[in-house]
């Protein structure tokens, strides 16, 4: 049912708009997420977008992963 | 792909794998970790995951796949109403579920009418295409698919759609976990939450599984770095012998979750006590259509009362979907329960843990190896 794989907002008219993943164009219901903007990398469950990917985040987490070692708050073990 | 691929390095992964085997061997005991996600469970699987991690660490699958727990009561109605002519429209995976004399797919094969969708929407689209029909949608799952149908309700509205309901089995997950953590027989020293029902409800739902049971909580992505990273976190919080929430998904969920959704769901339905496969009655774990929607209550127009229902003999998926077991300890897992011939919902589904083995598990494959070369 859910896909985990984000995909791209290509068009956007009201609450329908269009992904792309892959080569593959789909319909999608922009209903629950209608701040979306064309461009945007989203989340679809059900036919729907539910969530929007946030580049930031993405570049922090990896920032952070690739670190010489991850400070947990552990100590040195 | 993008947002894919860079969560799936492979040194990367190593490395956190490392830093967790240090943690753990600190630890010195067994820390059993439960991803409660269907999802979850598969990716941790498909990427063996486990391989990576040390003996003391053991993951546990639990009850996040939708079509698992939906009753076999919920199964045998939907059988119900096919018998009776009404157009049912199903998620794919419902098809084959095996509910207590029949499955959607042998009522269809004795002229019931189903198909199935990939959206609560295309439903909606299939009643207003055959207006002399009366439409029913399966509405199973969490929080992440409630919205969607509740969506798909306020469409119909919008729209004088009067031939399409919904059978409404939604469930949410913060009261499994609930459950789970109050019950002594399954023990969790932390939680892997699942990512999507979290885009949803937010990190912040949780919140009370920590400060009140002491579980610590980490909501995760599904790519391996993200699983392990959430493995990472959640030992850490161990070794601190502390327990809060972290969100390591904050790509895709935040505290508060989406706003927008959690009002429509709102608006649509009301939270009652719901069934669940082999956790018995959870009290407020559930979701009905509310009084100012109940025209689309397919069960308050056209109610079906099942006063007996039965499971499969020999079918432990209730023990599976708390973690009791894992699937491979089940007889009648791969002979004669496998995908092509499912006992339960647990081997139907693709997020079912005991399909998930059958695919993926290294065990049984080498058991099937085994039994080739004798
Ligand atoms: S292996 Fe089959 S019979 Fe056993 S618990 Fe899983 S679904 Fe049920």
């Amino acid at each position: 049912m859910c896909l985990a794989i984000p995909s791209k907002l290509i068009s956007k008219e009201g609450t329908k708009g269009e992904i792309e993943i892959g080569n593959i164009k789909r319909e999608v219901n922009l209903t629950l997420l209608p701040e979306v903007r064309i461009g945007d990398y989203v989340l679809v469950h059900a036919g729907f977008a539910i969530s929007k990917v946030d580049e930031k985040d993405v570049q922090e987490l990896l920032k952070l992963l690739s670190m010489a070692d991850i400070d947990l708050g552990c100590g040195k073990i | 792909m993008k947002y894919i691929s860079e969560f799936r390095d492979h040194k990367l992964a190593r490395k956190i794998a490392l830093r967790i085997s240090r943690i753990a061997r600190s630890i010195d005991r067994e820390i059993r970790l439960m991803e409660v996600c269907g999802t979850h469970a598969l990716a941790i699987l498909k990427f063996a995951i486990k391989e990576l991690l040390p003996p003391n660490i053991n993951l546990v699958s639990g009850p996040g796949c939708p079509v698992c727990v939906t009753p076999n009561q919920y199964i045998d109605k939907a059988c119900i109403y096919m018998q009776r002519g009404f157009l049912v429209t199903t998620f794919g995976d419902m098809m084959r579920v095996p509910g207590s004399q029949s499955s959607l797919v042998r009522e269809k094969s004795r002229g019931g009418k189903v198909k199935i969708v990939y959206s609560p929407v295309d439903a909606l689209r299939i009643a207003k295409s055959y207006p002399q029909e009366k439409v029913i949608f399966l509405g199973i799952g969490f929080e992440t698919t409630a919205p969607t149908v509740a969506a798909s309700i306020l469409m119909a509205e919008e729209d004088g759609i009067k031939n399409f309901m919904v059978l409404c089995g939604h469930k949410l997950i913060p009261p499994a976990m609930k459950t789970l953590v109050e019950n002594k027989r399954v023990r969790i020293d932390g939680f892997l939450c699942p990512g999507h029902v979290s885009a949803i409800i937010g990190s912040e739902a949780y919140e009370f599984l920590a400060r009140d049971y002491n579980v610590p909580c980490v909501v995760t992505g599904f790519e391996p770095l993200d699983i392990l990273q959430g493995i990472n976190l959640l030992v850490s919080q161990i070794y601190r012998k502390e327990a809060i929430v972290e969100n390591e998904y904050t790509r895709i969920v935040t505290q508060k979750g989406n706003l927008k959704a959690k009002d429509l769901m709102e608006r649509v339905f009301k939270v009652s006590d719901s069934y669940w496969r082999g956790m018995g009655v959870i009290k407020s774990s559930g979701l009905s259509i509310n009084e100012d929607y109940s025209r689309y209550d397919a069960q308050l127009h056209y109610p079906v009362e099942i006063t007996s229902f039965k499971e499969k003999k020999g079918c432990r998926c209730g023990e599976v979907l708390q973690g009791l077991i894992e699937p491979r300890e089940c007889m009648l897992f791969g002979d004669p329960c496998n995908p092509s011939n499912p006992f339960g919902p647990c081997m139907v589904s693709v997020e079912g843990v005991c399909n998930i083995y059958y695919r993926f598990g290294s065990d049984h494959k080498v058991e099937k190896l085994n039994a080739r070369s004798n």
